[in-house]
């Protein structure tokens, strides 16, 4: 079974779903990261494919693209770091990246690459709706890998209704109008957006990101779906801490709470 | 449906379409229902006009170079966009889409620029317009331009020098992006080129084509003739050159003659910024067209003198237009754009913009014949370079 749909349909609550930048903060970070986490007991990974121009990205992320690239960070040396992690951890693991890379691989050739080494699907959040239907489902399909698509508080109900047709593994909820990057709070208006998408009862579980920084912005939004995504604060404790182990105790501490 | 014209999905063949994350979904359905019925509103084109007229100064002068003419062979015509208000075409566009946010009741304006000029023309029509106006600039460019800078400032903008990427006009561009992903609901994303996700490309070129509107007007009542027998435009992005060609081109009488800044040649595509010749498909800031990147899809630097031309990207009308034939494309050179501005300031006293230049650059290698009539745009002018040219010509203290 696909890992994304074994962790959902084991009934798991308050799933921590935590996003690093591959090659971030040395290029040959990747497996270490990807085992602590694991031993740490987050739920999910988004592996960041890095890109030269993130524009759904805010500082942090931003930043953490540009080392890596200049670190030497590519999709082939991603790829052919990971070719044996199926040895290590059998956590769910995705990749999120940008069209353009994306296209230059080859979407086939990804996808196929993808399986070979044991990713179980991806977010690309400049590949819209439409040409998500037109271009690439069927690929997605044919390689049984998941694609999550996001929705965000301007997204109007049947268009979510659309969205969560189409995206597989869960519906990625983009917490308000902004790029990635911690938030003080979830306002009201947050709140009640992520209710109303609660209360669609979508056929895909959900999980919230975008602004996801501390134990009071992942139960807000822990209370109205799945579980969260936590990208720029771990992104930074990785520049904060002295070891990779430390920056996702401090992350983890900070966000269960304990 | 026309030959080269965009499809209703947004495509100029197979490239264009709308790469946006989905918080921008909502802002590019309405703007793509709308642009068209606000364009064609008869009172939102009488008070364009009317502002194209007395405030820009439309319309802008076809200029008989009859000293250049001789040296070419050829009858040359210069369409003097450099004498538009703020001193490029720009404006037009800032302009039209200005008052198209009015319409669609946004308050705020967020834009990116390179060399300045159409930072220079939002700020412009905001302060007409007592609108919130924040220019996306790279760190270098704001260096580089400092003197537009402070005409932004001095208009009432907000300058926010952008130090991510390789901090120019691409990263710029990126940060526009971000802003108008922050603030959907009350902003508009004045773009500066006919690039971007659908449908920008398209209206920017319909803003844009007063200036090929003009021309056939100008030409039948100097030459008898609405069509000429070749246009030429510089093209970065490719908005002048858009409003050049628009109403020519399902004309196929007419040559189109398009020309890209290869900076220091073709051999280094680090020293260069002739997307169309080097570039590879890709996606980049919206749109499906060619692009400057390394194998991997990093996207890569384009380089250039001129400031208005480095972008590593294409309006994807110039893409289908080169790929199809319909246009050539030449790659001028530093130098070749140098000596071309040096020229036309000798021969007939306009110290056109180093863009500009780029498209003079193209006369010495074409072969006209004595009655060809060649129309040429001059999309901005000098002022903006005189420390490039000085410092290039050892114009002395």
């Amino acid at each position: 079974m696909n890992r994304i749909d074994r962790l959902f349909q084991s009934g798991k609550k308050d799933i921590l779903s935590i996003f690093f930048t591959a090659g971030f903060p040395h290029l040959n970070d990747t497996v270490e990261i990807i085992k602590t986490l694991d031993k740490k007991g987050v739920d999910l990974i988004e592996i960041g494919v890095p890109f030269s121009d993130p524009m759904a990205d805010g500082p942090v992320i931003q930043h953490s693209n540009q080392v890596a690239l200049a670190n030497g960070m590519s999709q082939k040396v991603l790829i052919e770091q990971l070719k044996n992690i199926r040895k290590e951890t059998d956590i769910p693991l995705i990749f999120m990246g940008y069209i353009n890379p994306t296209l230059q691989y080859g979407f086939e050739n990804l996808c196929k690459k993808a399986v070979e080494i044991g990713i179980d699907g991806f977010i690309i959040p400049d590949i819209p709706l439409d040409v998500y239907q037109k271009e690439y489902a069927e690929i997605i399909k044919k390689y049984d890998l998941r694609f999550i698509l996001l929705v965000t508080p301007e997204t109007p109900e049947e268009r979510v209704r659309l969205i969560d047709e189409v995206s597989s593994g869960f519906v990625y909820m983009v917490s308000s109008a902004s790029t990635t990057g911690a938030q003080q709070n979830f306002n009201e208006t947050k709140q009640a957006y992520f209710k109303k998408i609660e209360n669609m009862n979508l056929k895909n579980p959900t999980l919230v990101g975008f602004g996801v920084s501390n134990k009071e912005t992942f139960d807000a939004a822990a209370a109205h779906s799945r579980g969260c995504i936590i990208g720029s604060a771990f992104v930074r404790a990785l520049e904060d801490n002295p070891t990779i182990e430390a920056a996702a105790e401090s992350l983890i501490s900070k966000v269960r709470g304990k | 449906m026309s030959k080269y014209g965009i499809d209703e999905n947004g495509y100029y063949g197979r490239f264009g379409g709308a790469y946006v994350p989905e918080i921008l979904q909502k802002n590019i359905t309405e703007l793509k229902a709308n642009y068209l019925k606000i364009m064609n509103d008869p009172t939102f084109k009488a008070e364009l006009n009317q502002l194209l007229h007395d405030y820009v100064g439309r319309p802008t002068p076809l200029y008989y170079a009859k000293r250049m003419s001789e040296k070419y062979g050829c009858k040359l015509y210069l369409k003097r966009e450099d004498l538009c208000h703020t001193g490029a075409h720009k404006l037009n566009n800032a302009l039209g889409q200005l008052l198209l946010a009015k319409r669609m009741g946004k308050t705020r304006i967020v834009a990116e620029t390179g060399a300045g000029q159409h930072g220079v023309g939002t700020a412009t029509v905001c302060a007409l317009m007592n609108m919130e106006c924040v220019v996306y600039m790279g760190a270098t460019d704001v260096k580089r331009q400092y003197l537009n800078v402070q005409r932004m400032r001095m208009l009432g903008a907000k300058v926010v020098p952008v130090t991510t990427g390789n901090a120019t006009l691409k990263d710029a561009t990126n940060e526009a992006i971000r802003d108008w992903c922050c603030n959907p609901a009350n902003t508009h994303y004045i773009i500066g080129s006919v690039v971007g996700p659908d449908p920008f490309p398209d209206m920017v070129a319909r803003f844009q084509s007063v200036i090929s509107e003009e021309i056939k007007k100008q030409l039948k009542a100097q030459e008898g003739r609405e069509n000429p027998d070749y246009l030429i435009a510089c093209v970065g992005g490719g908005s002048n050159a858009a409003g050049t060609f628009f109403h020519y081109i399902e004309d196929e009488s007419v040559k189109l003659y398009a020309a890209e800044a290869a900076g220091e040649g073709l051999e280094d595509p680090t020293k260069s910024a002739a997307t169309i010749h080097l570039g590879r498909e890709g996606v980049l800031h919206g749109s499906r067209t060619l692009i400057m990147m390394d194998d991997d899809g990093q996207i890569t630097e384009a380089f250039s003198i001129s400031a208005g031309l480095d972008y590593p990207g294409i309006g994807p009308m110039h893409a289908f237009l080169a790929d199809k034939g319909r246009s050539k494309v030449f790659a001028v050179t530093d130098e070749e754009a140098m000596a071309a501005a040096l020229e036309l300031t000798k021969t007939e006293g306009i110290i056109p913009a180093i863009e500009s230049a780029h498209a003079l650059a193209v006369l010495p290698k074409c072969k006209f014949k004595k009655d060809d009539v060649v129309v040429l745009t001059v999309s901005g002018r000098g002022d903006k370079d005189m420390n490039t040219y000085a410092d290039h010509f050892h114009l002395g203290e």
